[in-house]
């Protein structure tokens, strides 16, 4: 057992950047994959729509925890051996993937139905339609809802400690390991989450009164 | 694919599969039964108590939403006992539990007390209804209406929730996993069948729910 070191403190602060970089690489994943969903959900074809459906119910109806278990065990399976990282940031992108893929499905569908018709007597066909018409009013009300899911995706990569990835969590518990001074370690982490979160959190209730005013 | 599934040794430790089930229903029943009172007190405070309790309250909701529950339940469990107050590991689990779904819930009460108006209830009055069913009608059915979706799907996050419990080896479902994958050395097996438990769990509870809402909680429609 050794003291509680300035350089235990740089340490745990210096794994942010993990913190930060797992966060940005699901954010990334799961807006690719969440426009995805959002569009096989609100799309023509019944049998996407469904697929789209389930894939949403599966992450929203079990724990992250699992989720990042799957993903770190599953590809072994195949033979591929995947490192922590890899395995956190699949887990998370995924999860993302389902959670944006609902909150994108809402917004595209609060388009009103009279723009999708307009966009179609002026002759745009699919893809026009998506681009120029329907998402530049959906982004608007996406904004404050998929701000607060990155809250969410943020304090989620603390669960990444747990099949060993060293990012903020797991740095915390190594350093508790070794000074045990579990107050004090997590307490400073626990300020760490909030500095980030906290700004995010405040963000996106502002637009969302905003959008709720501008609405009236 | 040259992988072999094992379910075996899985499906054979099935008892302790559903000690864990049971536990992760009991802690997520208790700490949701808990939490509830705590968020009706943490609203009554927010909407009608003096400033410097708003202000506390505020600070609450805003601290527990904005950092991890596993940072949390690490702070309760291993942090507590720096100040004397060691707790067990399951004691430690329904106290993070409460902890985080009170925070949730004091704004999800919070808006079902608001969406009572003074006015229905004169209304109320007005068309000669007694006390208690102005009480019954008008104050209680709406308000549960109005908190109902967002304080069932509250439950099923933390009954999802509670498997992080397993991280100070709190007696529930993924703590059993880890019991049984550390014996048989079945990773792959043993998370995708209680990943599979969880999700028939929710959907469960996403089908009770669903129908005591539309069994109880129906407005007669004006046609």
């Amino acid at each position: 057992m050794r003291e509680l070191g300035s350089g235990d403190i740089f340490y745990m602060l210096l794994a942010i950047r993990w913190t930060l970089l797992l966060s940005i690489v699901a954010f990334a994943g799961g807006a690719a994959g969440g426009i995805l969903v959002a569009l096989a959900r609100t799309g023509r074809f019944r049998w996407l729509r469904l697929l789209a459906a389930g894939f949403i119910k599966i992450f929203q109806g079990t724990p992250l925890l699992m989720q990042l278990f799957l993903a770190f065990f599953t590809p072994g399976i195949f033979g591929i051996n995947v490192n922590p990282l890899a395995a956190a940031a699949l887990g998370l992108s995924l999860n993302a993937s389902a959670f944006l893929g609902e909150i994108w499905r809402g917004s595209i569908q609060v388009v009103p139905a009279g723009q999708t018709e307009a966009a179609t007597a002026l002759g745009l066909r699919y893809w026009p339609m998506m681009a120029l018409v329907i998402a530049p009013q959906a982004v608007r009300i996406a904004i404050p809802p998929t701000v607060g899911f990155l809250v969410q995706l943020i304090k989620g990569t603390s669960l990444a400690s747990i099949i060993g990835f060293v990012e903020l969590t797991r740095a915390a518990q190594i350093v508790n390991n070794a000074t045990f001074h579990p107050f004090t370690i997590f307490g400073i982490v626990a300020l760490a989450y909030f500095v980030i979160c906290w700004p995010l959190s405040v963000y996106s209730r502002r637009m969302e009164r905003r959008l709720a005013v501008a609405a009236r | 694919m040259s992988y072999d599934f094992d379910f075996q040794d899985v499906f054979a430790a099935w008892p302790e599969l559903a000690w864990g089930a049971l536990h992760t229903l009991v802690l997520s029943g208790i700490a949701m039964a808990i939490g509830m009172v705590v968020a009706v007190a943490g609203a009554l405070g927010k909407t009608s108590g003096p400033k410097p309790v708003r202000v506390v309250i505020d600070a609450y909701i805003e601290l527990i939403r904005n950092t991890p529950f596993l940072i949390q339940i690490f702070m309760i469990f291993f942090g507590l006992p720096s100040f004397g107050i060691r707790l067990s590991s399951n004691t430690a689990a329904v106290i993070a539990l409460v902890v985080n779904v009170s925070a949730y819930g004091i704004e999800i009460i919070r808006a079902g007390i608001e969406s009572i108006r003074a006015g229905q209830i004169e209304a109320g009055k007005a068309l000669g209804l007694k006390p208690l069913q102005i009480f019954r009608l008008i104050v209680l059915k709406p308000a549960i209406q109005a908190i109902y979706p967002a304080l069932t799907s509250q439950f099923i996050l933390l009954l999802l929730n509670s498997s992080v419990c397993s991280a100070i080896a709190a007696t529930e479902l993924t703590a059993a996993a880890g019991d049984i994958q550390s014996r048989t050395f079945r990773s792959f097996e043993v998370y995708f069948v209680i990943t599979c438990i969880y999700f028939a769990m929710s959907v469960f509870f996403w089908g009770v729910f669903g129908a005591l809402e539309r069994t109880f909680l129906r407005t007669p429609s004006g046609r």
